[in-house]
């Protein structure tokens, strides 16, 4: 590809446009579904679009005093280009496998890793307590789920035969039948499910966020333009943790017109097994959180990573 | 009515401002969020920080103590944002009228956009007040 072709890829499609449009959408699916496990009726479908287009367009950003301009702006700005990187390298490879490095699966948990750090950053950057709490929390959060979240990863790269390409990866699925279809593969797919549930700070592993002690905890002072990058962020990575999984357990997306519908539907279905569990379950402290990450998740991942280096 | 007036009133993220009330209001706040009547339908979602927020709704009969917070915390909305008096002490002080505590109504401390009286007011009428304050927003008159 040419570099006009890179630009288009990261801008519009499948990069920032396309991703934060549909993120934006996934967010509705999360509310709506949330309301109505909740008895209620929930916001029309373009609800999302507006509260960006409020923040974007005609809210005022304001910024504290004594705070170092550079990293409160600038955080936010790294977060989407990162995620948006996420999203474009993990969607067109798992379109067309061909393209793409030795590597990139590394490449993409690397860089799947930076929005919660720049939220950290500028949590701590912001010049409130409570911001500072939860960006410790946040930072407390990631290193739990991100040793279970590596550790499910390496079971799809060993039953491939030890490739860290994601096209790789998608090939062999195409030939040999899903990774999840296989007892190793269910385990850490169940496994990673808990962990992005985490990555997304859905509402089990909300603590970094807490709306009710924290007020919002890294997002407490960050207003109009700043927030709204924040919430894209989170939109796109809404996208493109559920989609690397999908190439990784389920085969990626097929480029015919089944295919694509049935892309769909196993992200809704990921989707929705996450805003079930979210709704269905109350938030935990910090410290049972690192528990129940280095505890059972690990002892789970540890069992999936044995039984696919014996082969199941 | 332009596309400004139509994002802004689509999506009401609210901040709740107790100055010093005595928890009927705000029950009733919340009640108008729970499933019978559901504000979420409307774009309204209660936040916790101010610094979100595009609504401050202030309950209670703002005596001295809570005036220079009340004060700081519409000075931290970001605008354009609208100040709704919840209540009959919100909007007028109610039976504090003649404490020595509460020198002032709300509105000669910070502009209200909207009243909603009642001590403490229905969810329906929370509901009212927000259809009215919506209308006001798109003919231009309230925003600021």
């Amino acid at each position: 590809m040419k570099f006009p072709a890179y630009m288009f890829a990261f801008l519009v499609f499948p990069g920032f446009v396309f991703s934060a449009v549909a993120g934006l959408m996934a967010g509705w699916v999360d509310r709506k579904v949330t309301a109505r496990l909740q008895w209620r009726v929930g916001p029309p479908w373009y609800q999302n679009f507006f509260d960006i287009l409020k923040l974007l367009l005609y809210k005022e950003t304001l910024i504290p005093r004594g705070v170092p301009k550079a990293v409160f702006l600038g955080m936010p700005a790294l977060g989407l280009a990162a995620a948006t990187l996420v999203s474009t390298i993990v969607l067109i490879t798992s379109g067309m496998p061909k393209i793409g490095f030795i590597g990139d699966v590394i490449v993409v948990v690397y860089l799947m890793l930076i929005p919660p750090i720049t939220l950290m950053l500028g949590g701590f950057a912001s010049a409130n307590s409570l911001a500072s709490l939860g960006a410790s929390r946040e930072m407390k959060l990631m290193l739990s789920y991100e040793l279970p979240f590596i550790l499910a990863l390496a079971v799809p790269i060993m039953k491939c035969g030890y490739v860290i390409r994601l096209g790789d990866i998608i090939a062999y699925q195409r030939l040999h039948g899903d990774i999840f279809a296989s007892l190793s593969g269910g385990i850490s797919f169940f496994v990673m499910l808990l962990c992005i549930q985490a990555k997304l700070g859905f509402v089990p592993f909300d603590m970094p966020e807490a709306e009710t002690e924290l007020m919002g905890g890294p997002y407490i002072e960050y207003s109009g333009k700043a927030l709204a990058i924040f919430k894209l962020t989170k939109a796109v990575m809404t996208v493109a943790i559920p989609a690397f999984m999908i190439a990784l357990y389920l085969g990626g997306i097929k480029l015919t017109l089944d295919g694509i519908v049935k892309a769909v539907i196993k992200y809704i279905l990921i989707l929705t097994a996450m805003i079930i569990i979210k709704n269905t379950n109350p938030r935990v402290r910090i410290d049972q959180a690192v528990k129940f990450f280095w505890g059972i998740v690990m002892v789970l991942a540890a069992v999936s990573l044995v039984l696919a280096f014996m082969g199941r | 009515m332009g596309l400004k007036e139509i994002v802004l009133t689509k999506s009401i993220y609210v901040f709740h401002v107790s100055s010093g009330s005595c928890n009927n209001c705000d029950i009733e706040i919340i009640a108008a969020l729970t499933p019978r009547f559901d504000l979420e339908r409307f774009g309204v979602v209660l936040v916790g920080s101010i610094k979100h927020a595009d609504a401050m709704l202030c309950t209670g009969s703002s005596n001295r103590l809570a005036i220079p917070r009340v004060k700081a915390l519409y000075e931290q909305m970001p605008k354009p944002g609208f100040v709704i008096a919840y209540g009959s002490c919100g909007a007028s002080r109610g039976l504090f009228k003649d404490s020595y505590n509460t020198c002032a109504p709300l509105d000669e401390i910070i502009p209200v956009d909207a009243y909603i009286p009642g001590c403490p007011p229905k969810p329906e009428a929370t509901i009212a007040a927000l259809a009215k304050l919506i209308a006001r927003v798109r003919a231009k008159k309230a925003v600021k």
